[in-house]
């Protein structure tokens, strides 16, 4: 039986190319991140080419996404997140088409490794620490002293609020890249199954297959939805202070 | 003992974290039946908060599987 990790593998594709001690050569990595960045402009793109007011299937598929994250937005964050709509967007939108193309037999899933999403997850954490430095200066600070705590639990509180939000860009980058992970190593665990056990057994795994196959790609669509959500809580946080 | 087979064990430990998660799944999935039950007018604009949590479960039993993972392949 093949190694379940085997799928995960980066290849170099292409001359081998190195800046320094970094090996910056194009990798199957680097390929799927441009076939996802290239679904995601070709849809948008084509699907707007001939706007009208009773949309047509493709229209209506963007003007879907383009509202349900303008939804998502003003329900968490409120109307002073607005401006940071195309952010979230952009960040749903390739976290999105990185798990279902990941979905696709013989692809690559960018998201499985935890480099792409922790690239993705300190983004977030720097620019909402940023705006919420912008937004209320010093005050900021605020975050971390929630009201009405009694003075006595008052620095134990504070000590933990700081590790909570120091440790929010691991937990948004290891939830994404660990369901990815999980979900793919399972589905090629029972694949495995199915032709270890052959025609006499293999029939059970090959249904159990087919039902993670359908759980997976709710997950994948779950997980750009977490994504994207956190995204706008920690916005919220930054934009309306609470406390 | 054989490094081996403690990471083996490790490994093995450090995957029952995932009970937690399912108990935590399975909490959220029936506590939202039986208020959707009850109150079926209210259940769907709480569906977001139910996807929103089951992803929060799933993903504290899933940090258990990347330790698993971490003593198998990292050490």
């Amino acid at each position: 039986m093949a190694n379940p990790m085997q799928q995960f593998e980066v290849k170099t594709i292409g001359p081998k190319l190195e800046v320094g001690n970094f090996d910056i050569s194009f990798t199957n990595a680097s390929l799927f991140m441009v076939i996802v960045v290239g679904a995601i402009s070709l849809l948008f793109v084509l699907s707007t080419q001939k706007k009208s007011l009773v949309p047509s299937r493709m229209q209506l598929l963007s003007e879907m996404a383009y509202e349900f994250v303008a939804k998502m937005i003003s329900e968490t964050a409120g109307d002073k997140a607005r401006p940071y709509f195309p952010f979230i967007l952009t960040l749903f939108l390739f976290v999105l088409f990185s798990n279902m193309i990941g979905m696709l037999p013989y692809s690559f899933t960018v998201t499985s490794h935890i480099i792409v999403t922790f690239a993705l997850a300190i983004f977030v954490f720097i620019g909402v620490t940023i705006i919420g430095f912008i937004k209320h200066g010093i005050g900021y600070l605020k975050l971390f002293v929630p009201s009405g705590v009694p003075v006595v639990l008052m620095p134990i509180i504070v000590v933990i609020e700081i590790i909570s939000y120091l440790s929010r860009p691991v937990s948004l980058s290891v939830r994404l890249f660990a369901n990815m992970m999980a979900g793919h190593t399972m589905l090629k665990v029972f694949g495995g199954f199915v032709i270890s056990l052959g025609l006499v057994g293999g029939w059970l795994p090959l249904g159990f297959s087919v039902a993670l196959t359908g759980l997976e790609i709710l997950v994948a669509f779950l997980q750009a939805y977490v994504f994207a959500i956190l995204t706008c809580i920690y916005l919220n946080d930054a934009l309306n202070l609470h406390h | 003992m054989e490094v081996a087979a403690a990471k083996l064990i490790g490994a093995g430990l450090a995957a029952i974290a995932l009970a937690g998660a399912g108990v935590g799944i399975g909490t959220i999935f029936g506590n939202y039946l039986s208020a959707a039950i009850r109150n079926p007018s209210a259940a769907q604009k709480q569906f977001p908060n139910l996807l929103l949590g089951f992803a929060l479960a799933e993903a504290t039993g899933l940090f258990g599987l990347v330790v698993a993972l971490i003593i198998l392949f990292a050490f």
